[in-house]
């Protein structure tokens, strides 16, 4: 009689919200709760750092040069063990690498955020308005798509010179394209359904059909975007400073941390440009498995 | 009974690249307050789109080329797009097909509900939600105040075409235009929405334009009934005249294709051919290719003529059984 109370439609339906069943779905994969856990802890290593390491890798007067290229395990000047090792200048690694994901993080983030906003106002102009708006709007995105990311973003970073501000700006640069692309496709096919036309019929302003109806059914696609973008921006971050033109020697970033290593890999001291080098390797891996199982779950098609 | 809807000579055509499509080609009628039009046809024959031309929703390359449309008196034909969009879902509304289709899958029940009564009134959403609620009740769903809070995935098809109807009546419209209702459907569901509509417009005088392809539900819903092919209404007139007397060949072969009781184990009656390509219609009737009573003077474009008050476009109607009573 069990089917008589579930289908008794006096019982209380459990009223499950779409990013409930995402969720559900999500924990489903141990690789990707695995991934988002290994993310969420570098993000609260990142946001914690001044509490939990034992050198401010900025602050001049507590970085020495006596320290300078001490293996893993090394006890340092002011009596902590420096587990990771130190740097040419004597930065402690494992606190180097916490400030620097600080600021990897952000610029990955910042700029995927601004980068995502962008890309989908433009995206959805596109979509709706059509004709030769549109087909100006996608020639710029084709064009900027036909060159590779970081070769804008280097071009971008000579113009516009070095600072976290100035980075954030040229990948948004780079990498709204992507964004603009992905709305307008997703937004094209909405746009035709049913539902759509329903809401016109009840007579619905053009601006809020295309915000609060068409937009929140986007989101699955710009989402998965977002977060490969996101892993992308920050390895691309530390490609350019890498190279030498995105963060300054005195704001380290996991990239300039690789670069300044990168002089003492055949003297043996690995540990200069590995650690950073995991920890990046790390952090983009862990947000790209997240963002691949979130779109094997947002994907209908995909699904067993 | 006045008349809420008058439209008359109505033509939307469609400019393709394969040359223009006659979607709607002259079309007349009129619904009056509380009467329920079937509006009856193949696919394709036009009905659809004949309701979305009322509604001024014909996209590019389709426009209406010519005819009026009266609208409580007032001409809706080509009317510029912010007074059509204070009509709709206020004084005309839309019931779609596919009830899994035509509400929004991200965006929950009440919110959908209210923001087609906070489009067109200034009211709190307090009150937008009761209104939403009442209307949920009015159409037989049981516990509405759960049902609002739903997700339209996790309701019915039956409940959904009960939740875009209790829509469509939300804003006490002039006018609904059901196209195609039931057709998605199970059989026992589709009684049940017909009974709900059928009662929901006796109750509160709205007029409602009924577009199937099954002759069977206008038969027991409809007080008129337009039949319609290759985008002219050939055959009109009040329901019981229709379905007993039909006077266009096409009306009769419709009514003989319908299996029913007493004529169990027998063929059915099936109308000859193909729906003509609506780029090269033939010159005179459309129906003519296809019709057992084709005559030389069918090369003609057939006139609108009366009988009564019902109208037909034929020259030789089928008055054998008027005939044989």
């Amino acid at each position: 009689m069990s089917d008589m109370t579930a289908n008794n439609p006096a019982t209380p339906a459990r009223v499950e919200t779409p990013f409930q069943r995402f969720r559900a779905e999500f924990f489903e994969s141990k690789i990707a709760t695995l991934a988002l856990a290994i993310f969420v802890i570098i993000v609260l290593l990142a946001v914690f750092a001044p509490w939990i390491t034992p050198q401010n890798p900025y602050d001049l007067a507590q970085v020495t040069v006596m320290d300078g290229r001490l293996p893993p395990g090394s006890e340092s000047i002011d009596g902590y063990t420096m587990w990771l090792g130190s740097d040419g200048s004597g930065r402690d690694l494992y606190s180097a690498i916490l400030y620097g994901l600080r600021i990897s993080l952000t610029v990955g983030l910042a700029s995927g955020v601004i980068a995502l906003l962008i890309g989908m106002v433009i995206g959805l102009v596109a979509a709706y308005a059509g004709g030769r708006i549109e087909a100006i709007i996608m020639r710029i995105v084709d064009l900027q798509l036909s060159f590779p990311a970081s070769l804008v973003a280097l071009m971008m970073v000579a113009a516009l010179g070095k600072g976290v501000d100035k980075i954030i700006l040229a990948l948004v640069i780079a990498q709204w394209a992507y964004y603009a692309r992905t709305v307008r496709a997703t937004a094209l096919v909405e746009r035709s359904k049913e539902y759509v036309e329903a809401a016109q019929c009840l007579g619905i302003s053009r601006a809020r059909i295309v915000f609060r109806h068409i937009l929140p059914n986007c989101m699955a696609p710009l989402i998965v975007v977002g977060t490969v973008q996101t892993a992308s921006a920050i390895s691309l971050e530390a490609t350019l400073s890498f190279l030498g033109v995105g963060l300054p020697q005195t704001e380290p970033s996991i990239g300039v941390l690789i670069a300044n290593g990168f002089e003492y890999m055949l003297s043996g001291r690995y540990w200069i440009s590995v650690f950073p080098g995991l920890a990046l390797l790390l952090t983009v891996v862990s947000i790209n498995l997240v963002g691949d199982h979130m779109r094997d779950v947002l994907n209908p098609r995909l699904k067993k | 009974m006045s008349a809420v809807l008058e439209i008359s000579g109505l033509k939307t055509h469609f400019f393709t690249h394969a040359g223009v499509v006659k979607a709607v080609d002259g079309v007349d009628f009129t619904v009056s307050k509380g009467e329920i039009m079937g509006l009856v046809g193949e696919s394709g024959s036009g009905k659809s789109i004949t309701g979305f031309s009322i509604l001024g929703l014909i996209d590019p390359p389709g426009r209406i080329v010519e005819g009026s449309i009266k609208f409580n008196g007032e001409e809706i034909a080509n009317a510029p797009e912010n007074r059509l969009q204070s009509l709709r879902g206020n004084r005309i509304s839309m019931i779609f097909q596919d009830p899994m289709m035509t509400l929004n899958p991200v965006l929950r029940v009440d919110t959908q509900m209210m923001e087609a009564i906070l489009a067109h009134e200034a009211v709190s959403k307090q009150t937008a939600w009761e209104r939403a609620r009442d209307a949920l009740g009015l159409v037989g769903i049981p516990s509405p105040e759960e049902r609002l809070r739903a997700y339209p995935h996790q309701l019915s098809g039956g409940m959904r075409q009960r939740v875009a109807i209790a829509t469509a009546f939300l804003n006490k419209p002039d006018l609904i235009i059901a196209d195609e209702p039931t057709t998605a459907l199970d059989v026992t569901i589709q009684a049940q929405i017909i009974h709900e509509a059928q009662k929901l417009t006796k109750q509160t005088g709205t007029a409602m334009i009924w577009i199937t392809h099954d002759l069977a539900v206008v038969a027991g819903l409809a007080d008129r009934i337009s039949v319609m092919y290759a985008g002219r209404i050939v055959e009109q007139g009040g329901i019981d005249d229709v379905i007993d007397r039909p006077l266009h060949p096409y009306t009769v072969g419709l009514l003989g294709s319908v299996p029913t009781a007493n004529r169990r184990g027998k063929r059915l009656f099936q109308i000859e051919g193909m729906t003509p390509n609506m780029l090269a219609l033939p010159e005179g009737c459309a129906f003519g290719p296809r019709c057992h009573a084709r005559t030389a003077a069918c090369d003609q474009q057939p006139p609108n003529d009366h009988a009564g008050d019902r109208r037909f476009r034929c020259f030789n109607p089928h008055l054998a059984v008027e005939a044989g009573q």
